[in-house]
């Protein structure tokens, strides 16, 4: 044991640092090109963002060092304490939180400000995978179902309550994680068709999607009855439990729709579902994004070159929208390349994430790929105008301290939990 | 299986996909490609290169800019300021600047706009050095013309805004580029514009501009207008206008020997520095307007006016060269000719005696002219041949058509032919008397002053003559254009024009202009008194005669050629004559010795009778007792 403590990059993966040094780096300069102008000569002038990003990014290697040096037990035994302190967190922001652009997500301490929500993920994933360790992956019991449910629920109500349903949303991919540890296909299925019939009642109306949704279950267990007669017999229980959640649903997706969410949620969906066309209002980010990607062309303009990134036409083109300044000033080559990385590094943390021993080990990486996965998949998606605008960090890019450290700790607790690997018999 | 293959399914799909997608929109589809110049992030900008200036042929300098300060406001970029001080130096009320600041934000808050326009250089001044206060205000300079003598606007012209309609035929100007628009200033626009230059701004999404595009590669520089000199010498200019003091008229003078125009006066004009400035539209408004002086009207170019009298020599040189009569062919008049029972009266006074040549130019005898007029048109055996040929002879002295110098607006001037005669008396019937008007530059010949003052410079020149100008140097080089520098010759042969010049000579000595002699200088002339009409409520009202002389000087190497009417002016010794030979003694002396003629013509003038016209029920044109 006193060995392996000699050298804390002992066992690292190294491919994983490379693709996280190369994201930090392509992050910055995208942030440099999104943020810089012509007045401002100094390279690390701290009142600028590329500055303010900078020392984010030298501290984060602090953050490094220090995760790299605790051992991997501390995690474990204090996956817990963290869960209930970022809770804490959490919830402590109705109290202390600072609203900015309408949501209360942010603490602000004189120009910084610190985001919980960034932070809630990793300790989520470490209770999450706490809980499977413990109870040894037992995820056909129903108990133990809703208990990690409650795990994942829990801080996703807390900040959809903020309100940011963008990064609530997040904890909604930790359903993938569950089910590669024993949760049933039928979640998924389930899931995947709720997710259908949101999209359906939105655009339909909740009456039409009724009859819809009704007349095709019906279809369905009428082809169950011909195939067996004594169907209903046994599971007449089920099919009433079936017309009434779909019902339930499909009433509480209007609801929802129309009374909980605001006003800006339900005009991104209808421009994504093209029930509204709008260029110039909500859609404007969007339109400005697709406008400067694609201006890029092939081969991009150039570093600083990019007109539309230098005239900052797409809004927030720092944090939610920084591929567009990849697109425009890298094009279709350099903003391929970085997708191609992105797929390259989510398949390289599946694949340690399939190499892990322990329990905690693999939850945990499996935690990591689809918080990181459902990151990069809706972000860029919003960005290349095919999801709708739903405001996450696309991560180790975007501008942002907390996204930047929330990201770079989950990586990094991953990659010492790995580094463990080699002494797990 | 597929608990563990799932994701990296789901994985390789996004990416497949979203690559897909970069493709179409970065590759494929060209609904967003654009020209990175035709971007909207980027603006293209012209940078206007000064204008030339115009000087006259001594290097005098004409037109010249000035720079005009606006202060301009954004109103995003305003910070708290001292009102009262910052009202106090624009000269303005607190009121006002709270209006106006209203104004500029409602505008755009981002967009700088106009706070108070084209300051006065002393506010400027003084602003100037405070400005550093004023957050979100500054100054923006540009330039406006400026004419250091108030003289030939009708010359100069103007520049104005570039409007529709000129776009449409011009495409290489925007709308609120300045364009010459009169005179010299719209006949060589080209060259006084110079060539503008383009620069490329990169601009952020809120249109406001942060920098060259690619550090300025596709730009370039504007190319200053050309300096040009004109013909006119300004003070023969100058002082020709002052001699025009409260009488309307066109002057122009030329240099027989070279065509250039010395001088080209239209009273009343303006002060081309009224087209300038804040008071611009004011002003237009005043003189467009103005229906009684018509200061726009360029007499000169314009103004057709019956030649009169000095159309006599013109008749001459005709007759002498189609050899229907010699200088000793003797005509008498009995106070007038009469044909067909009418009678054309003549003022000469030479009763009973036999007038020749010499004698029927210097007394101005309309029966000399009459019968001389009458003998060349029936020389040939139809009344229409002979028109035609008197015609022809006429029109090559250039008149009855537009003359081909370099200014922008003229009038044909009349010279009949048979085929308008044919259109008056569809009939027939008409014969040399019918016309013989003609005779005495009266009935349907017109001209402008600078068609008779060409007249004028062919005689002078014995034969030929070249085509007026107005321009002499575009930058340093002079004119090459052959339309100006070549002669053209008249029909008349130069043998012809002697016994005609001693009969202007004479004139001076004992004729209609004896009193306008001057000491050392011989003057050849012909005095005009043009009777004219106009119709005024469907009435034939006739105005008292056009007061009208032509000249040249010196007699034998003639430097400078002029031709004058003065609308109404009556006798043509009385207003025209004594000008000419002031304005000819200024040229070629230098300074005027004759001081009680030209103290007459500085301070009189003919309000009275222009006053007159106004009433015309009680209107009648002075006649001779």
């Amino acid at each position: 044991m006193r060995k392996r403590k000699s050298n804390i990059f002992r066992g690292v993966d190294w491919i994983l640092i490379l693709l996280y040094l190369t994201f930090i780096f392509l992050g910055w300069i995208s942030i440099y090109a999104a943020t810089y102008s012509d007045t401002q000569y100094e390279l690390f002038d701290f009142s600028t963002k590329y500055g303010k990003q900078f020392i984010w990014i030298l501290l984060s290697f602090v953050l490094i060092i220090i995760i790299l040096a605790i051992d991997k037990k501390f995690y474990e035994n204090f996956s817990g304490v963290f869960y209930v302190i970022s809770m804490l967190s959490l919830i402590g922001l109705f109290i202390f939180g600072k609203n900015i652009n309408g949501a209360t997500s942010w603490y602000s301490f004189g120009s910084f400000g610190i985001q919980p929500s960034e932070f809630a993920k990793t300790a989520t994933a470490l209770a999450i995978a706490n809980f499977l360790n413990e109870r040894n992956q037992n995820l056909k019991k129903l108990s133990n179902q809703l208990k990690t449910f409650g795990i994942i629920f829990f801080p996703a109500l807390l900040i959809t309550l903020q309100p940011d349903p963008g990064s609530a949303l997040v904890y909604g991919s930790l359903i993938f994680v569950l089910y590669r540890f024993g949760l049933p296909i039928y979640y998924i299925i389930i899931g995947f068709l709720a997710l259908i019939l949101f999209i359906v009642t939105l655009y339909f109306g909740y009456a039409n999607t009724l009859v819809i949704a009704f007349i095709l279950i019906t279809l369905f267990f009428i082809y169950l009855k011909y195939k067996n007669k004594k169907f209903f017999r046994h599971n007449w229980m089920k099919f009433l439990a079936v017309y009434f959640f779909t019902g339930l649903f499909i009433f509480s997706v209007d609801f929802v729709f129309n009374n909980i969410f605001e006003q800006r949620h339900r005009d991104r969906f209808d421009i994504l579902l093209g029930k509204t066309e709008d260029t110039q209002d909500i859609g404007y980010n969007t339109a400005q994004s697709v406008i400067t990607i694609s201006s890029g062309g092939f081969q991009g303009k150039g570093f600083l070159q990019g007109d539309r990134t230098q005239g900052d036409f797409v809004p927030e083109q720092q944090t939610d929208y920084i591929f567009s300044a990849v697109g425009e000033e890298w094009g279709f080559l350099g903003s391929s390349l970085v997708i191609i990385l992105f797929v390259a590094f989510l398949l390289r943390i599946l694949h340690i994430a399939e190499r892990q021993k322990s329990i905690f080990s693999k939850v945990f990486a499996y935690a990591t790929v689809t918080i990181l996965f459902f990151h990069f998949t809706i972000n860029i998606g919003m960005v290349i105008g095919i999801l709708p605008t739903i405001g996450i960090p696309l991560p180790f890019f975007s501008y942002g301290g907390s996204s930047l450290w929330g990201f770079t700790i989950l990586l990094f607790i991953l990659i010492r939990l790995d580094a463990d690997r080699i002494y797990e018999w | 299986m597929l608990r563990k293959s799932l994701l990296y399914f789901l994985i390789i799909v996004v990416g497949v996909i979203y690559i897909a997608r970069l493709f179409l929109i970065q590759i494929v589809d060209d609904k967003y490609k654009q020209n990175p110049l035709n971007n909207s992030a980027i603006t293209m900008k012209y940078i206007y290169p000064d204008r030339g200036y115009i000087y006259d042929r001594n290097g005098k300098l004409l037109v010249a800019n000035q720079s005009s300060y606006d202060v301009m406001v954004i109103p995003r970029d305003v910070e708290p300021l001292d009102t009262i001080e910052f009202c106090n130096l624009l000269k303005i009320t607190k009121e006002e600047f709270i209006k106006k600041y209203k104004r500029a934000k409602i505008y755009s808050p981002r967009l700088p706009s106009t706070f108070v326009g084209q300051l006065s250089k002393e506010d400027y001044a003084y602003l100037q050095e405070k400005m550093y206060k004023f957050k979100g205000f500054f100054i923006q300079k540009r330039f406006i013309r400026q004419y250091p003598h108030n003289t030939s606007a009708n010359v100069l012209g103007y520049i104005s805004e570039v409007n529709e309609r000129l776009l449409e035929k011009d495409k290489s100007y925007q709308l609120g580029e300045l364009i010459g628009y009169q005179g010299v200033e719209k006949q060589y626009e080209t060259a006084l514009r110079g060539k503008k230059g383009v620069a490329f701004i990169q601009k952020n999404r809120f249109n406001k501009e942060i920098g060259t595009y690619k550090n300025g590669i596709y730009d370039t520089l504007p190319i200053p207008g050309k300096d040009i000199s004109l013909t006119l010498d300004i003070d023969l200019q100058q002082y020709a206008e002052r001699l025009m003091y409260n009488k309307r008229g066109g002057i122009v003078a030329i240099e027989p020997s070279t065509g250039e125009i010395l001088t080209l006066v239209t009273t009343p004009s303006y002060n081309p520095n009224m087209m300038v400035g804040r008071k611009r539209s004011k002003n237009s408004v005043l003189l467009f307007n103005d229906t009684i002086n018509i200061p726009m009207f360029d007499r000169s170019l314009k103004g057709e006016y019956p030649p009169g009298s000095p159309f006599k020599l013109i008749n001459a040189l005709v007759a002498l060269q189609e050899e229907v009569i010699t200088t000793e062919t003797p005509f008498y008049c009995y106070h007038g000719y009469r044909f067909g029972g009418r009678i054309m009266k003549c003022h000469c006074g030479i009763v009973g005696a036999p007038i020749r040549l010499n004698m029927g130019i210097y007394r101005s005898c309309n029966s000399y002219f009459s019968n001389v007029y009458r003998k060349t048109i029936e020389k040939y055996d139809t009344p229409s041949e002979g028109i035609d040929v008197w015609s022809n002879h006429v029109k090559s002295f250039g008149l009855g058509n537009y003359l081909g110098y370099d200014l922008p607006v003229g009038q044909k001037g009349l010279v009949p032919d048979s085929k308008l005669y044919k259109k008056y008396y569809p009939n027939g019937g008409w014969r040399a008397v019918t016309t013989i008007s003609n005779a005495i530059g009266q009935g349907e010949v017109l001209t402008t002053p600078i068609q008779l003052a060409n007249m004028t410079a062919a005689i002078a020149n014995r034969g030929h003559y070249y085509t007026p100008h107005i321009l002499k140097k575009i930058g340093d080089s002079a004119i090459t254009n052959e339309k100006f520098t070549k002669p053209k010759y008249t029909t008349i042969d130069a043998k012809h024009f002697e016994p005609v010049i001693e009969g202007m000579f004479d004139v001076f000595n004992k004729g209609t202009a004896r009193y306008s002699q001057v000491k050392d200088i011989e003057i050849c002339g012909k005095t005009g008194t043009a009777e004219n009409y106009k119709r005024i409520n469907g009435e034939r009202i006739q105005f008292t005669d056009h007061s009208i002389f032509v000249a040249f000087a010196p007699k034998d190497d003639p430097k400078i050629a002029i031709a004058i009417f003065i609308e109404n002016g009556y006798w043509g010794s009385r207003w025209a004559a004594p000008i000419a030979t002031l304005m000819i003694e200024k040229y070629i002396n230098g300074n005027v010795k004759r001081e009680f003629i030209e103290h007459k013509m500085l301070t009189q003038g003919l309000e009275e009778e222009y006053k007159k016209q106004l009433e015309i029920e009680n209107y009648s044109a002075q006649k001779e007792k």
